[in-house]
């Protein structure tokens, strides 16, 4: 057995310590954000402007995102289902693979990428430039006006986001059903009703929440934190759009397991 | 004469960086109080701990007579109200136009203003700082210059009893400098106000300031008129200090 080097032991400590503190401060943030979000000034004009931005800012990635992965999917689950001679059920396939899970983790994922890291652009530079301090030397309440405005505007934008995307993928699909085994628009729209859940539909609207959410707050947290320097503003970005998709990856999971057990009762 | 400032055995560390070790200081009603400085010796960090940007670690800073130590919030934005912080970088919110930054703390802090008033005191204050035309621009088409003044005609909006200036004249030229010089001096004039300026621009310290206060190693090593602090048998790092900006 080696002797481990002197240093060692206290590096770990303090990697360890720095992963507490920053769980810690990630926390207290959230914690403010509901308390805070309950007093006035609601600031409603703020919210809309946000609200606006992420649904301008997105929308073109998203359409297109969205239509590609309806006709490509469509495409791909085709040749598998037609060994059966079951490509009647494509319509009901489709809609339960984009509504339950595409729909929401696509839209959330290039959310992530546009709204998050300009989100933890926007206030890392107003962090750095002082801009942030100058509100509150004059009484206003910055993490109000930026933090809760912008948070609550992503988790209202998401979830119409999402559904945007749903109906783009699904008419990216109708477009290949149709052209490969004529069905018509309204044969191939209530195939797809019929095969979603009330379930389906809430638990998917109820998780964009979720996801807009985790965007919106990430965003703002990694920019209230930002580091002087205009690295700072890039690493704070950047790490924002990181951590967003992670924890939409483990909220996707663990919003899978809740509704099997669910629709298992 | 009247304090509206006295700052006491002030200290405050970040870590092992021990920035303030027990500053004195007081500032007196309608005067400029120049501190000057090396860089990093704890200027900003001074002035952000009056308006309760940054904590105190020990000793005490009284505002008009209030204790600013263990302050409530609202009690704090009440005594944030009657100081004016001009910003090093301008601190301009750059979403916003000029006319808007204005309007921001002055519909946020006074209810009831009408459209017509709040017109004429954003209008009145672009006149006062010389740049009425800029009204509609964003900062990011001002020059630098032109910054430092609506930043200080923002802070203007609420009518500030103190003024805190943080190097008004880093980084302009030497025309641009004089003028923000003479600004300052305006500023006190037509306003009324008691201010503490920040710099180590002695042209600045000279025509601005009625009093000098020069920190060193995290105290002021010296307090008094211009020729009082630098004169012939003054601290070597205060002659330093003169013989630097003038051999420039
Ligand atoms: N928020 C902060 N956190 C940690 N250190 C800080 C902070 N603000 C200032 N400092 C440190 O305090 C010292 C004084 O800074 P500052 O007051 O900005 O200097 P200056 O006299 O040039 O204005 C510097 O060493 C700086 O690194
Ligand atoms: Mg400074």
């Amino acid at each position: 057995m080696g002797q481990m080097p002197a240093t060692k032991g206290p590096v770990i400590s303090k990697k360890i310590d720095r992963f507490f503190i920053g769980l810690a401060s990630a926390f207290l943030f959230v914690k403010r954000f509901f308390q805070e979000v309950w007093k006035p000034p609601y600031e409603f004009k703020e919210i809309a402007r946000q609200c606006y931005e992420i649904g301008y800012r997105s929308l073109p990635l998203i359409s297109l995102t969205g239509f590609i992965v309806g006709v490509v999917f469509t495409n791909q689950s085709r040749p598998s289902l037609s060994e059966f001679g079951a490509t009647s059920w494509l319509p009901a396939l489709i809609s339960i693979a984009i509504i339950r899970a595409m729909g929401p983790l696509v839209t959330a994922l290039i959310a992530a990428g546009k709204v998050g890291s300009s989100i933890g652009a926007e206030i890392g530079s107003m962090k750095v430039t002082e801009q942030i301090d100058a509100m509150e030397v004059s009484a206003i309440n910055p993490f109000k006006y930026l933090v809760v405005t912008r948070t609550l505007a992503a988790t209202f934008m998401i979830p119409v986001l999402v559904m945007y995307t749903d109906f783009v993928a699904l008419m990216g699909a109708f477009l290949n059903v149709n052209a490969n085994e004529m069905v018509s628009l309204s044969t191939f729209f209530v195939q797809v009703f019929e095969a979603v859940s009330f379930l389906d539909i809430f638990s998917s609207i109820l998780k964009s929440l979720v996801f807009g959410f985790t965007i919106g707050i990430v965003g703002c947290y990694k920019g209230y934190n930002s580091s002087k320097g205009t690295e700072g503003v890039g690493k704070a970005a950047n790490a924002a759009v990181v951590m967003a998709m992670f924890l939409i990856f483990i909220e996707e999971l663990l919003a899978l397991q809740i509704v099997n057990a669910i629709r298992a009762l | 004469m009247e304090k509206v400032v006295e700052i006491r055995d002030l200290f405050k560390s970040f870590g092992d960086n021990h920035v303030l070790r027990g500053v004195d200081l007081d500032l007196y009603k309608g005067e400029n109080l120049v501190v000057l400085g090396k860089s990093g010796t704890g200027k900003s960090v001074l002035i952000k701990i009056m308006v309760g940007l940054l904590p105190i670690d020990s000793g005490d800073i009284t505002i008009f007579g209030q204790s600013i130590k263990g302050l409530k919030l609202g009690a704090l934005n009440k005594l944030r109200l009657r100081i004016g912080f001009a910003f090093q970088h301008s601190a301009l919110y750059d979403s916003m136009t000029v006319r808007e930054n204005m309007e921001f703390p002055l519909t946020r802090n006074v209810k009831g203003l009408t459209r017509k008033e709040i017109d004429y005191r954003i209008d009145r204050l672009l006149n006062s700082v010389g740049l009425p035309q800029t009204a509609n621009q964003m900062p990011s088409e001002l020059s630098g210059g032109q910054k430092k003044r609506i930043g200080v005609a923002r802070t203007l909006v609420l009518e500030p009893e103190i003024m805190l200036y943080d190097e008004p004249t880093a980084g302009l030229d030497p025309i641009t400098c004089m003028e923000i010089n003479h600004l300052i001096n305006q500023v006190r004039e037509e306003f009324n106000t008691s201010s503490i300026v920040i710099t180590h621009d002695l042209t600045c310290a000279k025509v601005t300031g009625d009093r000098m206060a020069v920190l060193l190693d995290g105290q002021f090593g010296a307090v008094g008129t211009f020729d009082e602090v630098f004169h012939a048998e003054a601290d070597p790092r205060i002659k330093s200090f003169y013989d630097y900006n003038f051999i420039q």
